[in-house]
């Protein structure tokens, strides 16, 4: 350590340079369609776990505890290597045109997610007073548009801060990709790395970036608690 | 023809997938991962206690570097730290083993979860306690470590048990640096056999979920026997 020549050139420009910034943008990618994808999937699995039929509720439970109570790293292994056994032929082909990594990443990120963003979404709407869902079923509307016009959109908006940390958690977690070849963060940083034998520096620029996002994230949801829901000292 | 979901990849290499190559050589498998999470949920609960204790010290000096160290590792994912470690233990100790490394950033990274699961147990005890304990005389020392801390960790572990089912998914990053746990073993086993990777996932993915909903279910029991304690 003592004699590790500090050399911070390589990791503000050039090659190396664009190789981080490369991998900032495909964590960001791969994120971004993650988060919108769990989110949809979770809210379906939501609804289903508080659904009235019985099978539907533990459907959803099963698949809660299944995906919440495995290792990402495992799912995006099957996703990866097993899946093509039990996915239909035309879209084995079609994901193998499009580049596999990056799907089988999004994929096994969107249903982990998903899991925990149907959780934060269920106890949004155990939050929402269940008068409100008596009044919406007595004025003739079915379950579904209940939850739809009712209940959901107030959830939803408890459940914002929630999801803007999940956003988070799939943005670190999205480094877990780079297991089966995704080009993100951290992939590019020990590549930076294995070419430069630079790694302080490397790892140093990967974190920034990682914290940074982290501090931006963490100050929009403190904002919006303070000024959408007016609660004080978010944890 | 072959059958939909070939078993025998699995029961051929059952005890590979359970112990490794122990006794004849060293541990892995399921043994590993146990062992991983085990060492590492014991360390990161003192890492977590001394950590979280540090960052509601009164001294700005304490109390600031271990908030700004905690953010750090929160802010981070766990394979960044483990290759910070991966990178940093050799140059600073000379050469350690990937299990030591493996325990190293999942204690780091846990320690700091904790360290926010022992805050919210200490101010979930009520402050008028801190105000007798110090009126009798106590020191702000002997308040946490005779008053606060006996009350506040019993409500807490069925957190504990979380961050421990956490843990048990989290070594299967250990994989990354060639620790032969579990996952590593799968992604041998799957390399050597080429042929059944859809059985070989399934499996462990199974092995893990029974590993960590034990555990979970056990929280749920811990939390519904101290919330039945608090009622009566």
């Amino acid at each position: 350590m003592l004699n590790y020549k500090f050399d911070w050139s390589i990791i503000t420009s050039g090659q190396y340079f664009d190789w981080l910034v490369s991998g900032l943008i495909t964590t960001l990618k791969l994120s971004g369609v993650s988060i919108v994808m769990a989110f949809l999937l979770g809210l379906i699995i939501a609804v289903m776990r508080m659904a009235h039929s019985k099978p539907v509720r533990w459907f959803a439970l099963a698949y809660l505890e299944f995906f919440r109570n495995t290792p990402l790293l495992v799912q995006i292994f099957f996703w990866y290597f097993g899946s093509y056994k039990i996915l239909p032929t035309f879209i084995n082909d079609w994901l193998n045109e499009t580049g596999f990594e990056f799907a089988a990443a999004a994929i096994a990120l969107t249903i982990y997610t998903s899991a925990f963003i149907a959780e934060d979404i269920r106890s949004g709407v155990l939050s929402i007073p269940k008068e409100q869902m008596e009044a919406a079923r007595s004025a003739g509307f079915s379950y579904l548009r209940s939850m739809q016009y009712i209940i959901l959109p107030q959830a939803v908006r408890i459940t914002i801060p929630p999801l803007v940390n999940q956003f988070l958690n799939i943005a670190k977690n999205s480094s877990l990709a780079m297991t089966i070849g995704v080009m993100e963060m951290t992939y590019q940083a020990r590549q930076v790395e294995s070419y430069t034998f630079k790694g302080f520096e490397a790892f140093t620029a990967a974190t920034v970036v990682y914290l940074a996002l982290s501090i931006i994230i963490t100050a929009l949801v403190n904002t919006y608690n303070e000024k959408v829901l007016n609660v004080h000292k978010a944890a | 023809m072959e059958p939909f979901f070939n078993i025998s990849v699995i029961t051929d290499n059952f005890t590979y997938f359970m112990i490794g190559r122990f006794p004849h050589g060293p541990l892995g498998g399921v043994g590993l991962t146990l062992y991983l999470a085990v060492v590492s949920c014991i360390l990161s609960f003192f890492g977590g206690l001394i950590l979280g204790l540090l960052s509601v010290s009164r001294i700005p000096v304490i109390r600031y570097p271990a908030l700004a160290f905690i953010n750090l590792v929160r802010g981070m994912p766990l394979l960044m730290v483990i290759f910070w470690m991966y990178f940093l233990m050799p140059a600073l100790f000379g050469k350690v083993a990937e299990n030591n490394t493996v325990i190293m950033a999942l204690t780091l990274f846990t320690s700091a979860y904790m360290s926010r699961i022992v805050v919210a147990g200490i101010d979930g005890i009520p402050k008028g306690q801190t105000e007798a304990a110090i009126s009798t005389g106590l020191s702000h020392w002997q308040t946490m470590r005779y008053i606060i801390l006996p009350q506040g960790l019993r409500n807490l572990i069925p957190s504990f048990v979380n961050q421990f089912v956490s843990l048990i998914k989290d070594t299967s990053l250990a994989f990354i640096v060639g620790v032969s746990e579990l996952t590593h073993v799968a992604t041998q086993i799957n390399n050597r056999t080429m042929a059944f990777p859809t059985e070989i996932f399934v499996f462990i993915a199974l092995v893990y979920f029974i590993l960590c909903y034990a555990f979970t279910s056990l929280s749920r029991w811990l939390e519904g026997r101290l919330a039945w304690r608090t009622a009566h």
